[in-house]
């Protein structure tokens, strides 16, 4: 078995298995690519060899008439149906386990939005990456603000769908340190193929320095603002220069007069920056579209407030 | 009785006969020119994907455009090129002739659905003045209801588009129980009269449920009644549910019809009686009705419970039972036969080919543990390329090479015929087989832009797809070529024993003289 394992990492190119659940995948892969090799080796080298062999020789050339042979007929029918059930089973086998959520993992809640990830911790520490501790089970706890998105780790070979309506979940235990992708697999706008993070794995010792630590600790008021403007994913829609990605640039926006599609305009103070944080749909500057979810509930006042202070560097 | 040197195509003269003609060989033929324009413009659309996926990063044009194409190439190649392309054209055509009939049941409802198509085809790209579309052939909620309004112009087209598909079905059904000619049993029918009649059962049960789910989401857009999007009460994965209870049996209606197309291929170039005639009739039925229950294996993923996702497994593996049936008949009947080259044979065998790798990779993607990692990833697009593209689209081609003697009473170029099947055959295998790799290094679909470590795999399978490109161009002049240019047909010119065979090239207006009576079975090389 050991060895098999080892020969599907070298040969699957899957990427690295961070887990035993994904060693297990990937046994199960090799097993799967090994048969499908012999298939396709049956069923196309049959068919070439039995076209080079009977080609045509003559126009007048004879064909014995052969409609059936209900040996034939049967095995190859039940010998596939046979290896079907094999293939199911074992499938059925790891995907139970995958779905059998230890009780003692450590349980991180996954935001899911239009066009970045938050993860969200219980001592109240949030982050745009996500940091799990080696050696121990981790459960992912996870619900979407506006759309569907799919959470993808492939090195542990997880995914799930992250809905608006609800909670799902999915666990894994990491035994490799390292920093792994995060993609997002459910398409969902304009950004989808930038919904992309990281999972960094390390040791249960630096693991808690991370989560002990503030990260907001000696920064001034302007670095908190310009640090969550990254950690809410606004820069997914925002430049920070003047130039209009999914929403306008961020460079010159305070002070400045606002047009909105109704004809009315604004001055952008800082009721309007917490307005458009908050509400952001209730006015829509002249050439955008309404795509901007709400903030409400996800984001802290003093958070806004750093926000608002940044904004004011960015003349 | 029809005057000599008269046939389908000089009966009547001048466009209105064409436009109001209830022949079932005059729509067919109108379904050949007009899926075939939509094909070059989905073919357009994918060059143009492929072409911004070259390299990592902008290359031709922005994420909001590249969306926009993906969508159209997905919902123009599916509903209005490969569900219509095979039964709607050469389905049309040969379907009443291969039974012995003068035409199908209801010549005049034939024609409407040939209009349903065109009207649903131009609502569809009504959506192109309204911002367009960026939703994805699937349309899932809640994205489909908060993008752009051109999304209600798309779903209403192919709603329509579904209509035409229901009245082809009920069509050929009907035509195939009340108009066979004497002698002609439901066992003498040729295989691809089977496989059109198995898909017609889908068409007619599954297309009203995509139909009803398409209505209950542009009543959600227009009218804010809360079914699917959360934000108003509704459930998103109910509408996954309703769009694959169709989805899943309308990948059949894609296939169904082509394997239907290689029996008659490898039967003719083999010269020799097809291998078990009623295992490939009967494992056609069998696909029909076990398709009804597979949907779920789309949904893995989604949020559906665990029970339901492992009962759909064991339904999905049972699928792959009556495919490898068909497999191992059409090679059990290459034995002992007497095997020509023509390019339509190459197509049957690069079908199978193609078909034995999307296949096998069908059943990786039924297994829960690996579909969880392969799902949504390039492993599936590249999965569903190889049974669509090198499926049915191969059949296609072969079918049309095949029957253009039949059709026009003139012979395609048979070396040029050749050349656009090296092109493609191999383009293809260039443009996917990398695509599978990609998905297992763990690349998803509907991309934009990727990740530097994908880039070489992307560059290979870019040029792969500009290579199919130029294999269809040939295509496309070796059919204008042969129009024009092609040397005279006889009646039979591959020594064929199916019925359509019997008749004048092109067929009379009535297609036969006299109304045969049937003796033997279809394939009778003795």
């Amino acid at each position: 078995m050991l060895t098999s394992v080892a020969w599907a990492q070298s040969s699957s190119l899957m990427p690295v298995p961070g887990s035993d659940i994904a060693k297990q995948v990937d046994s199960l892969y090799t097993f799967l690519l090994v048969a499908s090799a012999i298939a396709c080796f049956l069923l196309i080298g049959g068919m070439v060899y039995f076209a080079y062999k009977y080609r045509r020789k003559t126009d007048s050339d004879k064909t014995p008439y052969i409609t059936h042979s209900h040996v034939l007929e049967f095995l190859w029918s039940f010998i596939p149906f046979v290896i079907f059930m094999v293939v199911f089973a074992w499938g059925w086998w790891i995907y139970d386990e995958m779905r059998d959520f230890p009780e003692d993992a450590f349980e991180v809640h996954v935001v899911g939005k239009q066009w970045s990830w938050e993860f969200q911790y219980k001592s109240g520490r949030t982050s745009p990456e996500l940091v799990v501790p080696v050696d121990r089970p981790i459960k992912l706890i996870m619900t979407s603000v506006d759309v569907l998105h799919s959470f993808f780790i492939p090195s542990m070979r997880v995914k799930q769908d992250v809905l608006p309506n609800r909670y799902t979940a999915i666990w894994f235990h990491s035994n490799l340190e390292g920093e792994f992708n995060i993609f997002c697999t459910e398409y969902c706008g304009v950004e989808h193929s930038s919904m992309i993070t990281k999972m960094r794995v390390v040791s249960q010792t630096e693991f808690d320095e991370w989560l002990e630590n503030d990260p907001n600790a000696g920064l001034s008021l302007t670095e908190i603002g310009k640090k969550t403007l990254t950690t809410k994913g606004c820069v997914a829609c925002h430049n920070l220069n003047e130039t209009k990605k999914i929403g306008p640039g961020f460079k010159g926006i305070w002070d400045s007069t606002r047009e909105f599609t109704d004809g009315s305009s604004a001055k952008a103070d800082e009721n309007y920056i917490r307005e458009s944080i908050l509400n952001p749909n209730k006015q829509i500057v002249k050439g955008y579209a309404p795509a901007m979810p709400t903030f409400q509930g996800q984001i802290k006042d003093q958070e806004i407030t750093a926000i608002i202070e940044f904004l004011k560097t960015l003349k | 009785m029809s005057a000599p040197g008269k046939n389908y195509l000089n009966w009547e003269k001048g466009i209105w006969s064409w436009l109001t003609t209830v022949d079932h060989k005059r729509i067919g033929i109108m379904y050949f020119a007009t899926v075939m324009l939509f094909f070059l413009f989905g073919g357009i659309f994918a060059m143009l994907i492929r072409w911004e996926l070259f390299g990592t990063g902008e290359t031709i044009f922005g994420p909001d455009t590249y969306n926009q194409i993906m969508t159209l190439h997905g919902t123009m190649m599916v509903f209005l090129v490969i569900i219509p392309g095979i039964p709607a054209f050469l389905g049309n055509f040969f379907l009443p002739i291969m039974i012995g009939a003068k035409d199908v049941a209801f010549p005049k409802v034939n024609l409407m659905s040939y209009y349903c198509l065109i009207v649903g085809a131009v609502i569809a790209l009504c959506a192109l003045f309204f911002n367009g579309v960026d939703t994805g052939w699937t349309f899932y909620t809640p994205y489909s209801i908060r993008s752009y309004a051109g999304t209600v112009w798309m779903v209403a087209g192919a709603f329509i588009v579904g209509f035409s598909s229901i009245l082809t079905g009920l069509n050929f059904m009907v035509t195939v129980h009340k108009l066979r000619a004497p002698g002609m049993t439901m066992s003498r029918m040729p295989l691809f009269v089977w496989s059109l009649y198995s898909t017609a059962i889908l068409q007619v049960v599954a297309t009203p449920v995509l139909g009803i789910t398409l209505l209950l989401l542009i009543a959600e857009r227009v009218l804010g009644i809360g079914i699917f999007d959360p934000a108003l009460g509704g459930d998103p994965v109910l509408f996954q549910h309703f769009f694959w209870f169709y989805s899943h049996p309308a990948v059949y209606i894609m296939i169904l019809p082509a394997m239907g197309v290689v029996s008659e291929l490898i039967a003719t170039y083999s010269r020799k009686t097809i291998f078990g005639y009623t295992a490939i009739a009967y494992s056609s039925l069998a696909i029909s009705a076990i398709s009804f229950f597979v949907w779920g294996h789309h949904m893995y993923v989604s949020g559906q419970s665990e029970v339901a996702g492992i009962i759909f497994s064991v339904l999905t593996m049972l699928v792959g039972v009556p495919t490898a049936i068909k497999m191992f008949n059409w090679i059990a009947t290459m034995y002992k036969g007497s095997v020509r080259f023509d390019a339509p044979m190459l197509f049957a065998m690069g079908f199978q080919f193609l078909f034995a790798i999307g296949g096998v990779t069908g059943i990786m993607l039924a297994t829960l543990a690996l579909d969880v990692q392969f799902h949504d990833t390039y492993f599936v697009v590249a999965h569903f390329h190889y049974v669509m593209v090198g499926g049915t689209l191969m059949a296609i081609m072969g079918g049309i090479y095949h029957w253009f003697p039949k059709m026009f009473g003139r012979k395609v170029n048979d070396t040029i015929a050749r050349i656009s099947w090296v092109f493609i055959f191999v383009g293809f295998n260039v443009t996917f087989f990398p695509q599978f790799i990609l998905g297992a290094m763990g690349m998803p679909r509907r991309y934009f832009d990727y990740l530097p470590q994908f880039e070489s795999l992307n560059k290979i399978s870019s040029i792969g797809a500009w290579t199919i490109g130029l294999g269809f161009l040939v295509g496309l002049y070796c059919v204008l070529h042969a129009l024009k240019k092609g040397e005279k047909a006889g009646e039979n010119p591959w020594g064929a024993t199916t019925l359509e065979w019997t008749t004048a090239s092109p067929p009379i207006h009535e297609n036969f003289e006299t109304t045969p009576t049937i003796t033997a079975g279809p394939y009778e090389y003795r």
